[in-house]
């Protein structure tokens, strides 16, 4: 067994006097594939904005790659240079093309050189199948396509870790097969993700481990197969039977 | 066949309507314009205030005859649809108009018919309109103010030098076009100086020296806007991010800075800047009145552009500083390549209005002994051989700042129209 990637421990975060994240524990290997689910405002979200310290914990200690993550992280920028992050709403930059959105920070961040990170960007637009699109701006393009072009641009960091937060809760039915292939091809590729999502077929697909939260708390914590064929706590049957 | 009835048009009888209708107007607009301008009161045998009111039914039961939805003539709708919705709207159209047409004779005859251009001593000025000869006479002291004639080349050069370098960012080549920030903000506004300096006050190079008390008309008021302009920008976008930042102290800083700045007159502080300042530095050094005016001025309007620059910092969503953050870009990289693009883009009409405000308080320097456009007319009007023009000078003067503020704001307009783009 190998040094896990991630690991949180013991961790607490708090919103005012609100407890978003009650007693948190995680680890995640390298290359593995986690899907994380559970009903609106379980902290989901919250959990994998403190993987790369989008949100700061209060308690207990996270440690991505290594590193850990406090107040006195000199050097955060670096960490998150490591960690990919698509988020739900695309966030693409609306000022920029496509392709200057892909070569931005590897220019400005990791100081490639500008040839380099084109060719690197339109290589990752093509796995995503919008390498065509690239001279457009994101608000000419349809969302599956904005969706898919974040997840290019996360890419081009070249990153050890992507997160994924609900990637396609803002997209129609259609497009979010396309959005889903992607992520496919992406965790086939041996990439470690945690991703937040409802698609329950593409965590049978892909995940390794399924993680359900409630409350701020992680309930239940298990392999895919298991997880689905005989979940052990009551919170989760009802969920399940609800969303399949 | 539809009974003819007067007060409710439809499209049955659209042509009797239409005919009819603009027949009244018409009818009410040749009364109101022959009373105006030939003075001929055609409704005379109408009893007394009738005579007034006359005009005004007629056209009003016009328009109201030609108001038929749908009319399916293009002139007619875009007619009913802008000036004609209602009896009321139609009412106003009318009362507009009608004073327009009223107010056009007098003011005409005022300004051209019976202005006088000729000659260049108060005598020409016999007419009962205007007396443009006191702008032509005192034109040169309205641009150049108390500069000496014979140097007002220097000042022209010294134009053209400014506007041309000004030019110089469209015609950068295409890899120097990432220091153009660093070229505005910083050495544009040293060169600028440097050729203001050496050009227009001289001193040195066989130029004589010209004081800055000397400076004035609306040059000066060129010279304060450009600086204040171009370096209340850079100090407001500074302090836009300061009041928004992480660190107590510098938060507190802005948080000072722009509630001062803005708590108080722009008067006191140019009094401030020229009568209280000089006796808190010691006695040695000098500065000229004119930078402290430009530097009190910048100092004000930046706190202005500030809080109009930190609403569009604001209005950005959350999400663009998520993404830039989560890509392992630092507070510096962010705002530089994601936020501020954006964010300067949404408060263009904002800060052209700053900046409108700004060239409209230059006049104010007059407080301080700076006579600007505003300021030498001022001062004309109170020459003992050139008494009772000041209205001229007034028109004049909003004539010329009317051109400087619509220039900017079209130019303004068109920034917006370049920089756009879909979200």
């Amino acid at each position: 067994m190998s040094d896990p990637i991630i690991k949180i421990q013991n961790m607490n975060k708090w919103f005012g006097d609100f407890q978003v994240l009650k007693n948190i524990n995680l680890e995640v290997e390298a290359n593995k594939k986690i899907v994380v689910c559970g009903p609106s405002g379980s902290g989901k979200s919250t959990l994998i904005r403190c993987i790369n310290r989008l949100e700061e914990h209060q308690e207990g200690d996270i440690i991505v790659d290594g590193n850990e993550l406090s107040e006195k992280t000199k050097d955060i920028e670096k960490i998150r240079a490591e960690v990919g992050m698509v988020f739900q709403q695309f966030n693409l930059f609306p000022h920029l093309s496509i392709l200057d959105n892909c070569t931005l920070a590897p220019i400005w961040v990791k100081k490639m050189p500008k040839k380099e990170a084109q060719e690197l960007a339109l290589d990752q637009l093509k796995k995503v199948q919008i390498d065509d699109q690239a001279n457009k701006f994101p608000g000419q393009l349809s969302g599956g396509q904005q969706q898919r072009c974040a997840i290019a641009r996360a890419l081009c960091m070249q990153p050890k870790i992507m997160l994924f937060d609900e990637p396609t809760s803002a997209l129609d039915p259609e497009m979010i097969k396309e959005v889903l292939d992607a992520m496919v091809s992406l965790a086939k590729g041996g990439m470690t993700m945690i991703v937040v999502t409802h698609e329950m077929g593409f965590a049978k697909e892909v995940a390794d481990e399924v993680i359900f939260m409630d409350e701020g708390m992680i309930i239940e914590k298990a392999d895919t197969k298991e997880f689905f064929a005989n979940p052990k706590s009551d919170r989760t049957k009802l969920f399940l039977s609800q969303i399949l | 066949m539809q009974t003819f009835n007067f007060l409710k048009p439809n499209r049955d009888n659209i042509k009797n309507y239409s005919i009819i209708g603009s027949f009244l107007v018409l009818v009410s607009l040749i009364d109101v314009i022959s009373n105006a301008f030939l003075k001929i009161n055609l409704t005379s045998f109408l009893p007394g205030s009738l005579t007034t009111l006359f005009p005004l039914v007629i056209g009003l039961i016009g328009l109201n005859m030609m108001r038929i939805d749908y009319s399916g003539n293009k002139s007619l709708d875009l007619l009913n649809k802008n000036i004609n919705t209602n009896n009321f709207n139609a009412l106003l159209t009318l009362l507009i108009l009608f004073s327009i047409i009223k107010a056009l004779p007098q003011s005409l005859s005022w300004m051209i018919f019976d202005a006088t251009i000729s000659g260049d001593s108060k005598d020409a000025c016999t007419g009962t309109g205007a007396c443009w000869t006191y702008i032509k006479v005192w034109f040169r002291r309205f641009m150049y103010g108390m500069y000496p004639n014979e140097f007002h080349w220097r000042i022209n050069t010294a134009f053209i030098l400014v506007i041309a370098l000004g030019f110089v960012g469209y015609f950068m080549k295409e890899n120097l076009k990432k220091y153009l920030a660093l070229y505005y903000v910083i050495i544009y506004p040293v060169i600028a100086y440097l050729v203001i300096y050496y050009l227009i006050s001289g001193g040195s190079f066989g130029l004589q020296w010209v004081e800055t008390g000397a400076w004035g008309g609306l040059s000066l008021t060129f010279i304060v806007s450009f600086f204040c302009l171009i370096f209340c920008f850079p100090l407001g976008m500074i302090f836009a991010l300061g009041r928004r930042s992480n660190l107590p102290v510098i938060k507190y800083i802005s948080i000072c800075y722009i509630e001062f700045w803005r708590g108080v007159p722009l008067i006191t502080v140019l009094f401030m800047s020229s009568v209280m300042f000089p006796m808190f530095l010691p006695e040695d050094f000098f500065m000229d009145k004119l930078v402290r005016v430009i530097i009190a001025i910048t100092l004000f309007e930046a706190a202005y552009c500030a809080e109009v620059i930190r609403g569009g910092l604001q209005s950005l969503p959350r999400g663009q500083y998520d993404a830039a953050k989560s890509l392992g870009m630092g507070y510096w990289k962010m705002h530089i390549f994601v936020i501020l693009p954006q964010a300067l883009k949404l408060v263009i009409p904002g800060i052209a209005n700053t900046f409108l405000a700004l060239v409209k308080d230059t006049p104010l320097i007059f407080v301080v002994g700076l006579a600007e456009l505003a300021g030498m007319l001022a001062l004309a009007k109170t020459n003992p051989k050139w008494l009772g023009f000041a209205m001229e000078g007034y028109i004049f003067a909003s004539i010329v700042f009317w051109i400087i503020c619509y220039a900017m704001s079209k130019y303004s307009y068109n920034l917006e129209a370049k920089y756009k783009t879909e979200r």
